[in-house]
């Protein structure tokens, strides 16, 4: 019950804020900004104190949010890294200069060129592979070949897709639109709009459960999810096709990371992503989520490997970022949702 | 003592640095990405938010008010138990609801699985759940109590006796209801409706699991997706000016009534219901809740024994329910200490400066989130820089940040976000105490405190009980603010929650859902139960 006497209690207030005060930032430490949730981060940091002695301290927040809370805090940052689970919002971060461009021999021979930052603002530190889902009651593999042939007409009402709200589609068609250009590429999502069997999903398992359950044939998802599922319930009616095997290549994202402008422990960070790229951290890294390791020398875990070998677009993720508006604004004007 | 004369002024004040954040930008230009909403999606986007506000609204008058109407004045099965687990839906986050609803319904859920199996049909005829009807029908389901809590307020302390005058003056029952007994509690249900309509227009995480595209949704997609902060906080801000509008134009049709009703009578003589329409309310009450609650419940219970093995780790738990808990309680009451602050100051001092003070202080609530999550974090982070350049510059200190990373901003960021929420109930109660009541009190030579203790209080309590409990569960199913303004290692029950979904693992995040639900029944159970005579 409230007390009658608020004014005690208003002084009372004040007094409580300050036993919450929290002491400033060690030395000794790498703070961590990682829209990467904490169960796919917090066992590469532990084995990183463990070998190095040097402690990580990390929030979890999404993209944007960690970006303007970046902007925000300007030079009184705390944060020494910018982890993301997508090259669009890293390219973001280094556009609006919230990113210090770092030179590392070691980043850069783990790191193949094309999943990195031209100019060493950003890093891939796993790839994550956009591709085809089909079920294998309804579809042959042989009647798949690429994502621009999602909009022949021969598969009218038989396309699943995920938002187009989520950056993982708006970096495929980006480098769709790097590739073929503007016109050609709102023809294909044109197509893929008008056979879709319905309405777009909220998110990748979603969809791979409208494929299993025969609502549709296709769909379009990163390979993790796929994972997830079939680890779950192995007997789903479901299998991956590797698109654009003669021509571009599959479609790739990466969760990557970035010093801060203001990193006040940028050795350290340093450190801590060069970690992240060695071989002792890559399969770590890579494996708790059935990804594939960004660094060429290590094999993917065998239960991803199973899926086979695939030629993966060696076109700079760099375009996802620079033409991610132009991909959104192209989607909104193809109607897809 | 204390002046309540500024208190209202000062919360004002708070809401404002934000909104003051997002107006900034309104001149900025962003005319390309507005050429390119209005040419593309923002008539539909319009539309789609008209219908969504629209439909909820008519939803939750309909299920609040005739909920709080029987269990408020009439005599059923159960009646005593139902009043207070017609609350339970609140303790539900609806982007869970809303997952949940999705993952029983849907093309894939076991409903439709089995139907399929049973009637060997593709069930084309099915209802697409994900559609428009089915968004409205989970935030109904979800936001239902704030219009019953209120309404019941209402109901409870006058319903029965303006029926009885209506009856006397030769009304029927029916006539009664709609032309007395309505009318008469409209602030409190109006304070309901605007708390629903709010929240909707606010909404992200539920709209998001349908795919079902916004007003928020667009300024979401403005802000993070096309990277233009600019053309998001123009978007924000038209949104501010709506609501505002809004709430000017309630506050008017409020303001020329005048409610005199004074105190509950001790003991309300129910209306007995018999005979069949026993069993239709009770059906009616029985059903609702089965739909709001205990079936999304059942579904996450399942779920949670599903990934009980792989996630549950007590230490890791209680730390988050303790976090969750201190962070509710803590806000609940400074929450209310400044509402009340602000309510005694309007009574004091009812002109219109203060009168607006208050409302502007209620806006907080229908901003998208993330929108207002980083329009408090800038002008807070900016103090802090302020400061730790004084310090620095006059004592020669390194201070570090003094303000970022303290529980302190994630108050003040509450502070901001849910003083409407405790605004309507407290003020709704505070029409109660009528000048009448403190003549009466005065020439019994009562004055002052001894009058707010012995005379107020009891008059407000069940308010003051009702707005602790809605910030009390808020508060614990928010999430932007929970996740910006977060000291390190302050992981809440609803960050568990956010970590899950947001790499699509619905069902991992049933565990922590369940608990979070738990969690939010406490103040429910302890608190609503004592407003019931």
């Amino acid at each position: 019950m409230v007390s009658p006497n608020l004014s005690r209690f208003l002084i009372f207030i004040p007094l409580l804020f300050s036993l919450f005060i929290i002491h400033p930032a060690h030395a000794n430490e790498v703070v961590v900004y990682s829209a990467r949730i904490e169960q796919l981060i917090k066992p590469m940091f532990d084995a990183f104190t463990q070998e190095t002695g040097i402690k990580v301290k990390y929030t979890t927040d999404n993209e944007g949010a960690l970006l303007a809370r970046l902007e925000a805090e300007g030079k009184n940052t705390p944060a020494d890294v910018l982890i993301t689970a997508d090259v669009g919002n890293l390219w973001a971060a280094a556009q609006k200069g919230l990113l210090k461009p770092v030179k590392s021999e070691v980043l850069e021979g783990n790191i193949p060129a094309h999943l990195r930052d031209p100019d060493n603002a950003w890093f891939g530190l796993s790839i994550r592979a956009r591709t085809l889902v089909y079920n294998t009651k309804k579809v042959k593999p042989e009647e798949l070949s690429t994502y621009e042939n999602l909009a022949d007409p021969k598969w009218k009402k038989r396309l699943c897709l995920r938002t187009s709200k989520k950056v993982y589609n708006q970096s495929l068609v980006a480098m769709m639109i790097a590739e073929h250009g503007a016109a050609e590429t709102e023809k294909i999502v044109k197509g893929w709009v008008a056979n879709l069997a319905t309405d777009p999903l909220s998110d990748d398992t979603r969809a791979l459960e409208f494929v299993a359950a025969g609502r549709c044939d296709v769909t379009l998802v990163n390979t993790y999810y796929f994972g997830r599922l079939m680890k779950q319930d192995p007997n789903l009616p479901l299998a991956i096709f590797w698109p654009n095997q003669d021509s571009s290549g599959v479609h790739v994202n990466i969760s990557g990371a970035g010093i801060t402008r203001y990193a006040r422990n940028e050795q350290a960070a340093i450190k801590l992503l060069e970690f992240l790229s060695s071989a002792k951290a890559q399969n770590l890294f890579a494996d708790v989520n059935m990804e594939y390791p960004v660094n060429p020398k290590i094999a993917a875990d065998p239960f991803v490997a199973a899926w086979g070998d695939f030629k993966q677009n060696p076109m700079n993720l760099v375009k996802a970022g620079e033409l991610q508006t132009t991909a959104v604004k192209l989607m909104d004007r193809a109607g897809y949702r | 003592m204390i002046s309540w004369r500024w208190v209202p002024f000062v919360a004002a004040a708070l809401v404002l640095a934000p909104v003051g954040v997002i107006f900034s930008s309104v001149l900025a230009p962003a005319g390309e990405i507005w050429q390119h909403l209005v040419e593309t999606t923002l008539i539909s986007l319009l539309l789609n938010t008209f219908w969504l506000v629209l439909g909820v609204i008519v939803g939750t008058a309909l299920l609040g008010i005739s909920l709080a109407w029987f269990t408020a004045v009439y005599e059923f099965p159960g009646r005593r138990f139902f009043s207070w687990a017609l609350l339970l839906p609140m303790a539900i986050p609806a982007y869970v609801t809303a997952f949940v609803a999705l993952g029983l319904f849907d093309f894939t859920g076991p409903i439709q699985t089995t139907l399929r199996a049973w009637l060997d049909s593709d069930l084309s005829w099915f209802p697409d759940i994900r559609g428009r009807l089915g968004v409205i029908i989970v935030m109904t389901l979800a936001f239902y109590p704030y219009v019953y809590l209120l309404a019941r307020n209402a109901f409870l302390s006058q319903g029965k006796r303006s029926l009885e005058v209506a009856q006397s003056l030769g009304f029927s029952r029916k006539q009664g209801f709609f032309k007395v007994v309505l009318p008469m509690a409209r602030p409190w249900i109006a304070g309901g409706i605007m708390l629903v309509s709010m929240e909707t227009l606010a909404d992200f995480g539920t709209v998001a699991v349908f795919n079902y595209n916004t007003f928020t949704t667009a300024i979401y997609k403005a802000w993070f997706s096309m990277f233009s902060l600019h053309a998001a906080s123009q978007l924000a801000s038209l949104l501010i000016i709506i609501v505002f509008i809004v709430i000017v134009l309630e506050q008017q049709f409020r303001s020329r009534m005048r409610y005199a009703e004074a105190k509950r009578s001790a003991r309300v003589q129910r209306i007995q219901l018999a005979g069949w329409h026993n069993w239709v309310v009770t059906g009616f009450v029985v059903s609702v809740l089965f739909f709001a609650f205990f079936l999304p419940v059942a579904q996450l219970c399942y779920w949670a024994m599903q990934s009980f093995a792989q996630d549950y780790d007590v230490g890791r738990y209680l730390e988050f329910l303790w976090h969750s808990l201190t962070l509710s309680g803590l806000a609940a009451l400074l929450i209310c200490l400044v509402v009340i602050a602000m309510v005694y100051a309007l009574r004091r001092y009812p002109d219109s400066a203060t009168r607006y003070a208050v409302r502007t202080a209620t806006i907080g609530y229908a901003l998208p989130g993330t929108v207002l999550a980083i329009g408090v974090y800038v002008p807070l982070v900016w103090l802090d820089g302020q400061l730790s350049e004084l310090a620095l510059r006059w004592f020669q200190i390194e201070t570090g940040q003094l303000i970022q990373g303290t529980l302190a901003i994630m108050l003040i960021a509450y502070l901001i976000r849910f003083m409407a929420v405790s605004h309507y109930p407290i003020d709704s109660a505070m029409q109660r105490v009528t000048h009448s009541v403190d003549e009466a009190a005065m020439s019994l030579g009562v004055h002052g405190w001894a009058m707010i203790r012995t005379v107020h209080i009891p008059i407000l309590k069940p308010g003051i009980f009702t707005a602790a409990t809605l910030v009390f569960v808020d508060v614990m199913k928010e999430m932007p603010i929970t996740l910006m303004t977060r000291p390190f290692g302050w992981d809440t029950l609803a960050v568990r929650i956010y970590e899950m979904t947001s790499e699509g693992q619905w069902e991992q995040a049933a565990l922590p859902a369940v608990t979070l639900i738990l969690a939010g029944l406490i103040p429910i159970y302890l608190f609503m139960r004592q407003t019931e005579i």
